[in-house]
């Protein structure tokens, strides 16, 4: 068990590091960030000045190892656009991405089982077939135009949510939550729906298809032979089985959720790490998108080590050849 | 009797203002982004400057015409005895929001500060050789040399409070490669009309009356929430549905929409931004062209016909749906320099381009690549669209290569470019600063932007005249000379001057200023 700890943690440090490197390769395409740091008047031998301070003109490889170096100490250096340390940025950050996340993937998991579990209940319904067919709208329409869809009708026309930011927050020294404000859940309505939709429709889909494979099984024909009610055969049993793979999937899902809340996040103005990134991209702030980067790697790699870890808890068959098959 | 009525109508008047002026008016005012840092000297950008203005001062600034005007000096001269030296006489009686007095000691820190070599404001004064107070209230500026426009250079630059600074430990500006921020960046200490209450990154700031400050006249506006919104249509959404009272950047295509919105209008103006196409000069053949034994551009025929191919009234119509104003010279109208008969541009003539590209020997044409870029100027890319489109009626055929312009100003700098956009602002307002970067030769401080290495000694000279020239009449007289020249040459291919928007509430007037920096103490609520 241990051994396979290690080997997972060191597989996870490798990822890390390919990360960081391909980043680094990215960035060197992205453009130059004096170009964004100054205006046109700067003269360019202060330019130049100024790129040599800041390392740019040192080989790659020199680059990245003084990258990886700070970054082993916790250290990301100075935002180029913002000049606050990287770290203080992305933590401030970060309570709004990871409130905006969890928010969207209840919605998506409540409404997505529920609405599941009743197309699959009801497959001939004409409600099923209105579902299933704004389930292909919700999974190809692209987030940003369903986000100024949602402003367009809730902001501008009903005037009954905010179009933009996170309304007022309440700061709890260490995290700084719009919960415990009544603009501030206000605000979380029309982003958290944006968010959720795509992962909505994947989750009821799911949920459809497993429940229709469990309706089927023998168990179920039993159940119903014995009879119990439809209530205890259909939630007590045939749901109970189908959960598995969608509790899977949810939580595979949470890391792409905040990985893919920068378009929800920059269409809404949300105050997260998403559109942090985004601003720092037009500017080329190098130091925020790799320690960004680096931090979406780190939340992959840990759910993943995660999940690697309850599968050999759960499934005695990985364990073989762990050296454990005695 | 007469005079007692008089005496209560003037009180009545007075109890009227008192009351208008202590009602709390608040104003949400969206941008694009937001300032990038509270460190007035650290960096040199549009945006950021616009929001110190709010808390910080400067000696002078402009109008919304574009004239100087003072404000912590009253007045500026030139030393009776000595052309090389400024002095600048300072309001008395002027504090800092910490009760400091504002004095000269002040003003020779900040411009020291300002020149420092950390900060990115100090080539605005690099032509200054020493600051000195005189007394309390006035300071003299020693520059290298005769420098006739070095007030023009200070409408940026901002004054901090020396004592402050010390305490604090800004004396120095943020370092980049250093690991920490400086207390500056996030704290203040101005002489300006309002102070910061708070301020969350990229989110909000909020902005207080300074009730101290010198100005006799109360702004309307007491409080100030500054709202950065990225999105453009999230910006005018949140306009459309009243959440904020003023958006400073308006899609160009919403204008239209927005004006014809009960309750909303659009204030416009010419910004000091002129959009211009320059070309590479000298013998060597194009790198992105078919014509592998010569320079077509090098050819004034050839430029000739690529102006008169170019239909400006077209671009402004079509891309810009009006919202621009076409010109015939690189210079915006508000500059020193500027005349109309410059202003003048040629009426498109297709034939006669035709018979010009057959006369230079190109009578099919020939291929070249236009560099673009996609996300600095209003409309950028399709203006460069639109230009590939009217250049192919003449057979030239025109690859457009369109970039974010962090990668596409490295290309003008290095001079890898054949053909290029961009936009030039001239925070001087004088023509000297077009000519400097755009058109000397590329030679150490000069023609840095001289992406095309546009090169004559004869203009080279008269350029570097500028800088010393201290009879002003004389001086204009060269400008136009300058001008002349640069026109018939051909230098540069100017399309348009751009045209600034803030849309608001019908209920303010906030009107347009030429370098897009707008004072919330010039709002007025219209009630």
């Amino acid at each position: 068990m241990l051994a396979f700890i290690i080997r997972r943690l060191a597989q996870s440090v490798l990822v890390m590091l390919f990360v960081a490197l391909i980043a680094f390769v990215i960035f060197r395409y992205v453009g130059d960030p004096i170009t964004s740091m100054v205006g046109v008047e700067t003269r360019l031998e202060d330019q130049e000045i100024m790129r040599d301070r800041l390392g740019l003109n040192d080989p790659v490889v020199v680059q990245f190892a003084r990258f990886i170096g700070n970054a082993l100490q916790g250290e990301f250096g100075i935002s180029y656009r913002l000049q606050q340390p990287v770290t203080e940025l992305i933590l401030s950050r970060l309570p709004a991405t990871l409130e905006l996340a969890v928010a969207s993937a209840l919605i998506a998991l409540v409404f997505g089982v529920v609405l599941g579990v009743f197309t699959a209940l009801r497959p001939k319904s004409f409600l099923t077939a209105g579902i299933m067919a704004a389930s292909l709208v919700g999974v190809s329409l692209p987030t940003f135009l369903i986000g100024i869809g949602l402003i367009y009708v809730f902001a501008v026309e009903l005037g009954w949510l905010p179009s933009f930011g996170r309304g007022e927050v309440v700061d709890l020294g260490w995290w700084r939550t719009g919960l415990l404000t009544e603009s501030g859940l206000k605000s979380l309505i029309l982003p958290a729906i944006t968010l959720s939709l795509f992962q909505l429709t994947l989750i009821m889909r799911l949920v459809r298809a497993e429940m229709l494979e469990v309706l089927r099984t023998e168990y179920i024909r039993f159940a119903r032979a014995r009879g119990l009610s439809q209530r205890a055969i259909n939630f007590g049993h045939a749901l109970k089985n189908t959960m598995v793979p969608v509790i899977t999937i949810t939580g595979l899902q949470l890391g792409s959720v905040i990985a893919f809340a920068i378009v929800t996040e920059t269409v809404f103005q949300w105050p997260g790490v998403g559109s942090l990134f985004i601003t720092s991209v037009q500017v080329v702030d190098v130091p925020v998108m790799a320690a960004y980067l680096m931090f979406i790697a780190l939340v992959f790699v840990l759910i993943n080590l995660i999940v690697d870890i309850l599968y050999y808890v759960v499934d005695p068959r990985l364990r073989v050849d762990g050296g454990a098959g005695n | 009797m007469k005079n007692v009525i008089k005496g209560l109508g003037a009180a009545l008047l007075c109890t009227t203002m008192l009351v208008s002026a202590a009602s709390a008016e608040t104003i949400r005012w969206a941008r694009a982004s937001d300032a990038l840092t509270l460190d007035p000297h650290s960096q040199n950008q549009g945006v950021t400057h616009n929001f110190a203005h709010h808390i910080y001062e400067t000696l002078v600034d402009r109008d919304v015409e574009g004239n100087l005007q003072a404000r912590l000096a009253l007045s500026w001269e030139l030393k009776a005895d000595d052309p090389t030296t400024w002095v600048f006489k300072l309001r008395e009686g002027v504090t800092f929001h910490d009760g400091a007095p504002f004095t000269a000691e002040d003003v020779v820190f900040s411009l020291d500060r300002a020149r420092s070599e950390k900060s990115n404001m100090r080539q605005l004064h690099a032509d200054v050789d020493q600051v000195t107070a005189v007394d309390d209230y006035t300071v003299e500026v020693k520059m290298k040399g005769p420098s006739p426009l070095y007030p023009n250079n200070l409408t940026n630059t901002f004054i901090m409070d020396k004592t402050w600074s010390e305490a604090n430990n800004v004396v120095e500006v943020q370092d980049y490669a250093a690991g920490e921020d400086n207390y500056a960046v996030r704290n203040t200490n101005g002489t300006g009309p309002y102070k910061l209450q708070s301020r969350e990154v990229d989110v909000r700031s909020v902005l207080t009356l300074n009730e101290n400050h010198w100005a006799e006249e109360k702004p309307a506006v007491t409080e100030i929430v500054y709202l950065p919104i990225t999105d453009a249509a999230t910006r005018v959404a949140a306009l459309l549905s009243g959440e904020v009272d003023i958006v400073q950047d308006v899609p160009v295509q919403d204008i239209d929409r927005l004006s014809g919105t009960a309750g909303i209008k659009i204030e416009t103006g010419p910004e000091n931004r002129v959009i211009y196409f320059g070309y590479r000069f000298g013998e060597e053949p194009l790198k992105s062209s078919n014509v592998t034994d010569a320079n077509p551009f090098n050819d004034p025929r050839v430029r000739e016909a690529m102006e008169l191919a170019i239909d400006r009234d077209a671009i402004r119509q079509v891309v810009m749906r009006g919202q621009s104003i076409p010109t015939g010279v690189a210079n915006p109208p508000f500059v020193n320099g500027w005349t109309e008969e410059l202003d003048a541009y040629p009426a498109v003539d297709l034939d006669r381009a035709k018979a010009l590209l057959a006369e230079a020997g190109y009578p099919d044409g020939f291929t070249v690549t236009l560099d673009t870029p996609n996300n600095r100027y209003v409309n950028d890319e399709a203006i460069s669209q639109a230009v590939v489109g009217m250049l192919g009626r003449i057979g030239i055929q025109v690859t457009l290569a369109s970039r974010p312009v962090a990668q596409h100003s490295p290309l003008v700098t290095a001079n890898e470019t054949d053909f290029y956009l961009l936009g030039w602002g001239v925070p001087t307002f004088d023509s000297a600063y077009v000519f400097n970067d755009l058109v000397h030769t590329k030679d150490g401080d000069y023609g840095a932007y001289n992406g095309g290495l546009y090169s004559n000694p004869e203009l080279d000279e008269k350029i570097r005249s500028l800088g010393v020239e201290t009879d002003l009449d004389k001086r204009n007289a060269t400008i136009a000379e300058i001008w002349q020249v640069v026109k018939e040459d051909r230098v540069l291919l100017p399309i348009h001057n751009q045209v600034l928007a803030y849309a608001m509430k019908d209920s303010i007037t906030l009107p347009v200023h030429p370098e897009n920096q707008p004072l919330m103490t010039s709002v007025q609520f219209n009630n």
